[in-house]
């Protein structure tokens, strides 16, 4: 943190960082107050969010969070590659969670083009889907609980997340950024070893989350430090349009697999928790639980999933299998096709939203039935969790601020797309 | 419980008589697209009728159609909790007087997502409170999502900050 230097920030920074009460001028205000900056480079607003605080004291008086330094343009890189080809740059938006990015791109892709993929491969993709919601939540708690000074949690969970790593090895052959969702369908099946991981993985789940647990509530400087902090309602915090555990945790029950079902969503049986008190103890309670769901979800996927193809048999929307290509003279015909011109959905536009492990992520697609999508917008959940951090901070001290950070957990490779 | 796209048209032409718009289905989503003026009005309306509650304002996107006449639109996703359902509002945004009215008072979360498309697109929001760019930075002369701003950037635009 360095201290305030007039012309390291912009005017209208401090122009929005005085507007926070009205009558106030920069003279009256910099007399007993302080602007301290704080970020990109911070270890503790995960990623390169930079938040420029207002200070009385030790009191936060005002918070301006300042986004951008992650800005790639993928909006403007969709609009110039085709529909197959940005499945490996969603992988990028939230980098904790990718399998999740590539089924929400793909279904929007499909809604798009009016396909829908095999049930097998729907089941496979709820698979991966509550996976990566699984290791996204233990990443979160246990840097949220690194970040309040309980080290040996963030040892644990991901320890606990490294086994999912290895299922995503088995499955697609890829730990980090997978890119397995292909529109149509999924790149491989899950073979009989994978399942056998996966259920492995449930069985010694639930026991090894009980021990971060008791390892967190029992802590009492964490709950001293979250409880009662980062307070919202559950107005605001629908009006600020926080989605995702973050909303949930003031008492909202809005959780997308549940309100417009997608995928196979309406045949498993899952709870949605919820929690009144929206502070950050809360937000660390409900990802607790989400995980717990996650893994029973899971567990009925796999009881459930139907045998069958993975890939719709759709020569001009999907591409075909690749020892296909290499053998027979018609898949290789489509698949020069889909690659040169590609998918070309007929014109038109679409809305489509999934439930992330951060919230809502949802992609605006227009088609003007070209091979290139017209328009791409991004719904990031992140970007929009991060516009209730002045809400939540003020009124705080500034060791708040990087408990209220980390229980809001943003991701900021989506938050600046 | 479930409130069809009929009851929905129906009653914005019965509360709202003096709104003119056209409806728009697509892959099963409904779009109302309206004039510009209106844009405050509307949304005030689909927020805070007690029949509709479309609380949640999930997006705000911009398009460019380059060639058009209404060269810009700017759509709005809402989502009702009550009913489960989603709709788009929709209207256009003409180059020569590139602003619409902000609709921040109405919900706060439009204040970053209209910046947004401030930023990107140059679409000035009439009443915004905070119009400052989003991502790029503040002495960024262009609109990077516009379609005439080149893929790889303009050489020298974004100068790297002094020391």
């Amino acid at each position: 943190m360095d201290t305030f230097n007039k012309e390291e920030f912009h005017p209208k920074i401090i122009e929005a960082l005085l507007k926070a009460e009205d009558g106030l001028t920069i003279e009256d205000s910099l007399e007993n107050e302080m602007i301290l900056n704080m970020g990109p480079q911070h270890p503790a607003t995960h990623g390169v969010l930079r938040l420029v605080l207002r200070l009385d004291g030790e009191t936060i008086v005002a918070c301006v969070p300042e986004l951008g330094y992650l800005h790639r343009g993928y909006e403007k890189m969709a609009e110039n590659m085709s529909y197959i080809e940005f499945i490996p740059h969603t992988d990028r938006l939230d980098y904790i969670a990718p399998m999740c990015n590539n089924v929400a791109y793909c279904l929007a892709v499909e809604k798009l083009a009016g396909i829908t993929a095999p049930p097998r491969a729907q089941y496979i993709r709820m698979m991966v889907a509550e996976l990566s919601r699984i290791a996204s939540h233990l990443v979160a708690m246990g840097s949220l609980a690194m970040d309040v000074g309980a080290l040996t949690v963030f040892l644990w969970t991901l320890r606990e997340r490294e086994k999912i790593l290895d299922i995503w090895d088995l499955i697609c052959g890829a730990r980090f950024t997978n890119s397995f969702v292909r529109i149509g369908g999924v790149a491989n099946d899950a073979y009989p070893e994978v399942i056998e991981k996966v259920k492995w993985f449930i069985g010694q789940f639930d026991e090894n989350l009980d021990e971060c647990e008791r390892l967190l509530n029992t802590n009492r400087i964490f709950i001293q430090r979250l409880e009662g902090i980062g307070t919202i309602s559950k107005e605001l915090a629908l009006d600020i349009g926080m989605t995702g555990p973050n909303l949930r945790a003031t008492g909202v029950e809005f959780d997308l697999r549940r309100n417009s079902p997608y995928l196979f969503y309406n045949e498993i049986d899952f709870k949605i928790p919820t929690y009144t008190e929206g502070d950050c103890l809360a937000r660390y309670f409900i990802r607790i639980d989400e995980c717990r769901e996650s893994a029973k979800i899971v567990k009925q996927v796999v009881d459930k999933m139907p045998q069958g193809e993975i890939r719709l048999n759709q020569p001009k929307k999907v591409l075909p299998e690749k020892r296909e290509i290499y053998t027979k003279m018609e898949e290789l015909i489509h698949d020069f096709m889909i690659i040169d011109s590609g998918i070309n959905p007929p014109e038109g536009e679409i809305y489509s939203a999934v439930e992330n492990p951060k919230g809502e992520l949802g992609f605006y697609l227009v088609s003007k039935g070209d091979g290139q999508p017209w328009r791409c917008k991004i719904r990031s959940p992140s970007f929009n969790n991060l516009q209730a951090i002045p809400h939540l901070v003020k009124g705080y001290m500034i060791s708040d601020v990087v408990a209220i950070v980390g229980s809001i957990d943003p991701i900021m490779g989506e938050a600046d797309k | 419980m479930a409130i069809t796209k009929d009851e929905i048209i129906n009653s914005l032409t019965e509360v709202k008589p003096n709104i003119l718009f056209e409806t728009n289905e697509h892959r099963d989503e409904l779009t109302i697209i309206i004039n510009k003026k209106d844009i405050l009005e509307l949304c005030k309306f689909l927020k805070e009728d007690i029949e509709l509650e479309f609380k949640l304002l999930e997006d705000i996107a911009g398009v460019d159609w380059a060639r058009r006449k209404n060269r810009f639109s700017v759509i709005y996703h809402l989502f009702s909790l009550r009913h489960n359902f989603r709709i788009s509002v929709k209207t256009d945004v003409d180059e020569c007087d590139c602003s619409i009215d902000s609709i921040s008072s109405v919900f706060k979360v439009a204040n970053w997502q209209e910046r947004e498309v401030y930023d990107m697109f140059g679409i000035s929001f009439k009443n915004h409170p905070d119009l400052r760019r989003m991502y790029m930075p503040e002495e960024f002369e262009y609109y990077p999502l516009r379609k005439e701003f080149p893929l790889m950037g303009i050489p020298g635009s974004n100068p790297i900050p002094k020391k």
